[in-house]
């Protein structure tokens, strides 16, 4: 059987949990194996309903007060305790931030391989998991080891949520009992919250500039601004350019920033760290602009110019002029 | 407070992929090293908590003797003295045997708090700072923005995706995985560094039997996933040709 641990807050599913339920119908037609849907929370069923329209073999509840609210004692515990009860080959899960939190407690505390951040599966004998390495300059084939369940974690958009197919009747859903001490969990989280409202919504952006480590420093963001005002478009940046404070966070994009999908994405001097290609992927058109060959984003973008952007960027405001 | 930050050696960003005959790892020969980013948060947050709180900051790292240059670097910024798991198994190890190397060399330390980078810029598993905790019995928070201690409990920043955040209290001791961005980093003075070369470093074999969980079968040069169209000539030129292609091609831009 293959596992998906899908992720909801307060019965709300986390899309991402489809693209994983892509890749697990992907893995078990390779493999054999049907695959089941977990869903974890004080609350699950309608989160549980929802992916019961999937193509999978069964919805399976896990309802208990130690999982709300999320903790990694809570979840590493419950979940345990629950795939000591199912006959699991592998464990999927989306590599949210979540996921990141307690799946490699979950993986240890069972002495079991956890291999994270894969982009595809490689079937046909035993699978491989791809994942990318070295900030996406390389990329590499990965086999567990040692005895299963095996737990792989997915990048988000790596797999397609329209691709999880759809069951002609509902699956069935049960519910799963697990006996947890809630008072070993030691975390104690409050509410979520967001830092400030976000006064610019890139998301609705139709143009951005969008600037990264190779724009130096804080006085050449002007360089950047200047041909986002030439194309009409909105100014943006990757985390590190955030982070040093050279324009406010509020205009970060990528996994801890906003995600975008403008018409025409323009990459000055971002090399394309995965965290930054999660939230720009869905771009129409990127063109990136980099004095590295080799960086990542020329894998993803449709146009570009190999070079120093001090140079090329004032050619292109003239040009966007004439 | 006695803090300990676990710090990796990674190649630079600069550096460029060359993989090894058996095209199962990289040409270690080729490539210079730095320390890993977010662990260069890690230590300039624990060094802020020792600044505040006083007592001890012991900086750790698994890895083949090269990683001597980053402890020394960490030494120099302000740490106090170091550990060095050193095996040249540890350079391509996986989480759970670096993880077993760390943590079987800080365990009895007695460590209040154990600081990491959320993620390594190299294999980036983002679980080397999770499994440590599993492997020390202590709770932990992972991407974490902001670290307040008070007294015996802790109080941590933790990043959500897309903008949220959320508080997270704990006692001490506990691990923390740190976020970059969390603090302005300091550089090493000459002061600093002249003083590293008399801070301890002790050295500590890897223990036995920690067995990898995962195997790298073929590390390769992505495969390109669009066809992108790289637009050469001079910076007018080039320029030139991309407005004329948004324009007339992607029709983006009027």
């Amino acid at each position: 059987m293959i596992v998906v641990v899908a992720e909801q807050r307060g019965g709300a599913l986390n899309r991402a949990t489809w693209e994983t339920i892509a890749a697990a119908q992907q893995l078990g037609g390779a493999a054999g194996a049907p695959v089941a849907v977990l869903v974890p929370g004080a609350r699950a069923g309608a989160a549980a309903n929802e992916v019961a329209a999937a193509d999978v073999q069964e919805v399976i509840t896990l309802e208990h007060a130690a999982l709300e609210p999320y903790t990694p004692d809570g979840f590493t515990a419950a979940l345990e305790a629950a795939l000591e009860q199912l006959d699991a080959r592998y464990v999927l899960m989306p590599h949210t931030y979540q996921t990141r939190d307690f799946a490699p407690k979950l993986a240890a505390r069972m002495d079991r391989a956890i291999i994270t951040d894969v982009t595809s599966i490689k079937s046909g004998g035993e699978p491989a998991f791809v994942r990318p390495m070295f900030q996406g300059k390389l990329t590499a084939d990965v086999v567990p080891q040692g005895p299963a369940p095996h737990f792989v974690t997915f990048q988000i958009g790596a797999y397609r949520v329209d691709h999880a197919k759809k069951g002609a009747s509902a699956a069935r859903v049960r519910a799963l009992t697990v006996d947890v001490d809630a008072s070993t969990v030691r975390e104690k989280p409050e509410a979520p919250f967001q830092q400030a409202k976000q006064a610019v919504d890139l998301s609705q952006a139709e143009r951005i500039v969008s600037v990264g480590r190779g724009i130096k420093e804080q006085a050449n963001i002007a360089v950047a601004e200047k041909l986002a005002q030439a194309l009409g478009a909105e100014i943006a940046a990757s985390r590190p350019i955030c982070d040093a404070g050279w324009l406010p966070m509020e205009r970060q994009v990528g996994s801890s920033g906003q995600t975008v999908a403008p018409k025409l994405y323009l990459a000055l001097g971002i090399s394309g760290a995965i965290q930054h290609l999660v939230g720009m992927k869905g771009s129409s058109t990127v063109v990136a602009i980099n004095k590295d060959p080799d960086a990542p984003i020329f894998e993803i973008a449709d146009y570009g110019i190999v070079g120093d952007l001090f140079e090329i960027v004032p050619a292109i405001i003239d040009a966007v002029k004439t | 407070m006695k803090i300990a930050v676990c710090i990796k050696q990674v190649p630079t960003r600069e550096w460029q992929p060359r993989l090894n005959d058996d095209k199962t790892w990289i040409r270690e020969a080729d490539a210079s090293f730095e320390m890993n980013e977010p662990d260069a948060y890690a230590l300039e947050e624990a060094l802020r908590l020792k600044e505040k709180h006083g007592g001890e900051v012991v900086v750790c790292s698994a890895g083949p003797s090269r990683v001597a240059q980053v402890i020394r670097e960490a030494l120099a910024r302000g740490a106090d003295r170091a550990i060095h798991v050193e095996d040249d198994g540890l350079a391509s190890a996986d989480a759970f045997v670096t993880s077993a190397a760390l943590a079987a060399a800080m365990k009895d330390e007695g460590f209040d708090l154990v600081l990491t980078g959320l993620q390594s810029d190299d294999q980036g598993f983002a679980q080397v700072g999770v499994i440590m905790a599993e492997k020390l019995g202590l709770p932990h928070a992972t991407i974490i923005m902001e670290v307040n201690v008070d007294g015996s409990s802790l109080r941590v920043k933790r990043e959500l995706e897309g903008g949220w955040f959320q508080w997270v209290a704990m006692p001490l001791p506990a691990v923390l995985t740190i976020q970059s961005g969390i603090n302005q980093l300091r550089y090493a003075t000459l002061k600093g560094i002249m003083a590293a070369k008399k801070k301890e470093i002790r050295k500590a074999a890897a223990p036995a039997g920690a067995a990898a969980k995962q195997k790298i079968v073929s590390l390769y040069v992505p495969e390109k996933g669009k066809k992108t169209q790289i637009i050469g000539g001079s910076p007018a030129e080039a320029a030139k040709e991309l407005v004329r292609r948004l324009r007339e091609e992607a029709r983006v831009i009027q």
